[in-house]
C-alpha cells in the first residue's frame, strides 16, 4: 500500500453509466488490486478495481452506482485524489497454464484487463469472455483484442453479441480461469467452469487495508478480509452460505 | 517530546494519542506505514472469550462526515489473540498496549480479562460495555448501572493492572454509570463508544447495514462525545479516556480542555491510515498556536 496524490489527466464515459479515468503519480499496482480514492465531502474512501497500469499512470473503469461514482464522473482533468494504492492481494498468475480464460461481468471486466496484459506479455493466449446486460454497457472489447485475447461478448439480452450470460459462452478448452463479476455471476461461474480458477470480490469497505473488519468474508480458511486477504480467493477457499 | 509527555492511570505515555480498538486491529498493518511506536498506546480489536466472526455484510455504511458500522466484534477469541497476535505484535510495538474486552457475561468477561492481564505487554484493560452491534451482551452491560458495576467489580478481582471501562454513550444518563464503575473499583473510564443510527438504501428502500442499525462514528460525533466528556469528567475522579471523532491535533487539545487525561482516535484511522501519525506531529504546532506548553497543563 502507497499513498499518493494522483492527477487526472482523463475522464470520459465508454458506455452508458461507465467512465475510465487516467491518473498519473501512482504506485505499483498488480493485476486484481485495488486503489482506494478520497473524495471531497465523503468520509470514506472509494475502492475503485485497476484495469491497466503502467509506469506511474493508472487507469480505472467505474460505473456510476451511487454518491461516490457519481462526484467521480464529474471530475475535469487536472484534478488532484488522494489513493491508497496497491491494495488487496490480486491475482496470482503462478497457475494460469498455457491458455487462461476470463470471464468478466459488466463493472467485473476492468481488473481483468491489466491480468489479461500480463498473461499475454508472458506468452499465454488468453481467452476472455465479457458478459454485459446490454449493447449500451459493453466496453473494454477492442482493448483485450488489442492484446491478442480472444474475445467473446455476451449480452443478457442478445442486443450484442452472444445472447446470455457468460456461463454460456464457456469455451471447451483452457488451462485455469479467473473471473470478477456481480456475486449472481460468480455464482453461476463456480457451478458451471470446470478446473479450477479465482474468483475477485467486492464487498463494502471501511478502510480498505484490512484494519476495521468491515468486509470480511467466511471461507474454507477461516474468516477472510475481502480488502486484505482479497479481494481474489481461490475457488477451493470459497465457502458460499447457501 | 517532553511537552507530549502524560500518564494515564499510572502508566506514563509519550503522548496522549491512542488508536481506538476495531479501527486499528492489532497493529501490524499501520506498522507496516509507520513506525507505531510513536503512539502513545494503542487500543488492540475488541476479544472475546471465544472466536467471532461478527455479523453478515454489508456492516460499513457513509454518513454525512462520518460512518457506520456493525462489525460486531470479529476477533480470534482470546486464546488465539495471545496464542497469535500478541507475539506478532510485540516484534513491531515496544509499549505496553491497551486490551479491549468485550463479553456475553460477567464471567466471561472476568475469564478473558484474568487471561489477558497475565500478558506482560498488556499495561491497561479497556473494558467495552458498549457495543451496540452485539445481541445480548455488550452495550447491555454499559446501559445499566448495576451491570456496570458488576462486571467492573468482576474484571477489577482478577487483576491489578488498571482497568478501563469503555461507556456507551446510547444511555439518559452516562455520569451515573460512570459514577457506578467508579464506585465499583475503576481505575479509568473511556467514552465514546459509538451512537447508534442507521442508513436505508433509497433504491432497495432496504437499510443498508445488514444488521439493520450499527454505531455511529466519525466528525459527526465529535460535539456530542466532548460533551459527555465533559460531563464524566466533572462526575468522576478516575481519568478519563476521551474519544468520538477525533481527528486532528485540535481535536485532541479540545478533548482534553474538556478534561480528557488522554484520547483515543477512531474511525480517522480507517479515513486516513496515517493519521495518528499526523495528529501526533501536529500536536506541538497546535499548542503552540494555542499557547499549551506542555499537554499535561491541560
Amino acid at each position: 500500500m502507497q499513498e499518493c496524490e494522483l492527477t487526472i489527466l482523463e475522464n470520459r464515459p465508454v458506455a452508458r453509466q461507465v467512465f475510465q479515468m487516467t491518473l498519473k503519480g501512482a504506485g505499483p499496482c498488480r493485476p486484481g488490486q485495488f486503489v482506494n480514492l478520497l473524495l471531497d465531502g465523503l468520509y470514506l474512501r472509494r475502492p475503485i478495481s485497476v484495469f491497466d497500469a503502467e509506469g506511474d499512470l493508472l487507469r480505472i473503469i467505474y460505473k456510476t452506482v451511487g454518491r461516490g461514482t457519481e462526484q467521480m464522473s464529474r471530475l475535469q482533468p487536472g484534478a488532484v485524489l488522494n489513493a491508497l494504492t496497491g491494495l488487496g492481494n490480486g491475482y496470482d498468475l503462478t497457475p494460469a497454464g498455457d491458455a487462461p480464460l476470463l470471464l468478466g461481468g459488466g463493472v467485473g471486466v476492468p481488473p481483468l484487463y491489466l491480468l489479461a496484459r500480463r498473461l499475454q506479455e508472458s506468452g499465454k493466449q488468453v481467452k476472455a469472455v465479457l458478459g454485459f446486460n446490454t449493447r449500451e454497457e459493453v466496453f473494454g472489447e477492442e482493448d483485450f483484442r488489442a492484446l491478442g485475447c480472444e474475445v467473446t461478448v455476451t449480452t443478457a439480452d442478445g442486443s450484442y453479441g452472444k445472447k446470455g450470460f457468460v456461463t454460456d459462452a464457456l469455451p471447451e478448452e483452457y488451462s485455469y480461469f479467473y473471473t470478477c463479476g456481480p456475486e449472481p455471476m460468480l455464482r453461476a461461474v463456480y457451478r458451471t467452469a470446470k478446473g479450477s480458477g479465482q474468483f475477485s470480490f467486492e464487498e463494502r469497505m471501511g478502510c480498505g487495508f484490512g484494519a476495521c473488519m468491515g468486509c470480511s468474508c467466511k471461507t474454507v480458511t477461516g474468516a477472510k478480509r475481502i480488502c486484505r486477504d482479497g479481494p481474489v480467493l481461490t475457488k477451493e477457499e470459497i465457502l458460499w452460505n447457501d | 517530546m517532553e511537552r507530549l509527555k502524560t500518564e494515564l492511570c499510572g502508566i506514563p505515555l509519550d503522548n496522549p494519542v491512542i488508536p481506538a480498538s476495531g479501527t486499528f486491529g492489532f497493529g501490524y498493518e499501520f506498522a507496516e506505514l509507520y513506525d507505531i511506536n510513536i503512539l502513545g498506546t494503542f487500543s488492540f480489536k475488541g476479544t472475546t472469550r471465544e472466536p467471532r466472526f461478527g455479523n453478515p455484510t454489508p456492516r460499513i455504511a457513509e454518513c454525512p462526515a462520518g460512518m457506520i458500522n456493525a462489525v460486531g466484534l470479529q476477533n480470534p477469541g482470546v486464546e488465539a489473540v495471545i496464542r497469535e497476535e500478541l507475539p506478532k505484535l510485540r516484534k513491531v510495538f515496544h509499549k505496553p498496549v491497551m486490551a479491549n474486552v468485550s463479553g456475553f457475561s460477567v464471567a466471561e468477561y472476568a475469564e478473558t480479562c484474568a487471561m489477558l492481564a497475565e500478558e506482560e505487554q498488556v499495561g491497561w484493560l479497556e473494558v467495552n460495555v458498549s457495543c451496540p452491534n452485539v445481541h445480548g451482551g455488550g452495550m447491555s452491560f454499559g446501559t445499566d448501572p448495576v451491570a456496570a458495576a458488576e462486571v467492573t467489580r468482576a474484571v477489577r478481582k482478577v487483576t491489578a493492572k488498571p482497568v478501563i471501562l469503555k461507556l456507551s454513550p446510547n444511555v439518559t444518563d452516562i455520569c451515573e454509570i460512570a459514577k457506578a464503575c467508579e464506585g465499583a473499583g475503576a481505575d479509568g473510564i473511556s467514552l465514546i463508544n459509538t451512537l447508534q443510527g442507521m442508513r436505508i438504501d433509497l433504491k432497495t428502500r432496504r437499510p443498508v447495514l445488514a444488521n439493520v442499525m450499527g454505531g455511529v462514528s466519525g466528525p459527526a460525533v465529535f460535539p456530542v462525545a466532548l460533551r459527555m466528556v465533559w460531563q464524566v469528567c466533572r462526575a468522576v475522579k478516575i481519568p478519563v479516556v476521551g474519544m468520538g471523532g477525533v481527528s486532528s491535533p485540535e481535536d485532541v487539545l479540545e478533548m482534553m480542555m474538556a478534561g480528557a487525561a488522554a484520547v483515543e482516535v477512531g474511525a480517522a484511522n480507517l479515513r486516513d491510515p496515517y493519521a495518528c501519525k499526523r495528529i501526533i506531529e501536529g500536536l506541538p504546532a497546535a499548542m503552540d498556536k494555542y499557547r499549551v506548553q506542555t499537554i499535561k497543563e491541560l
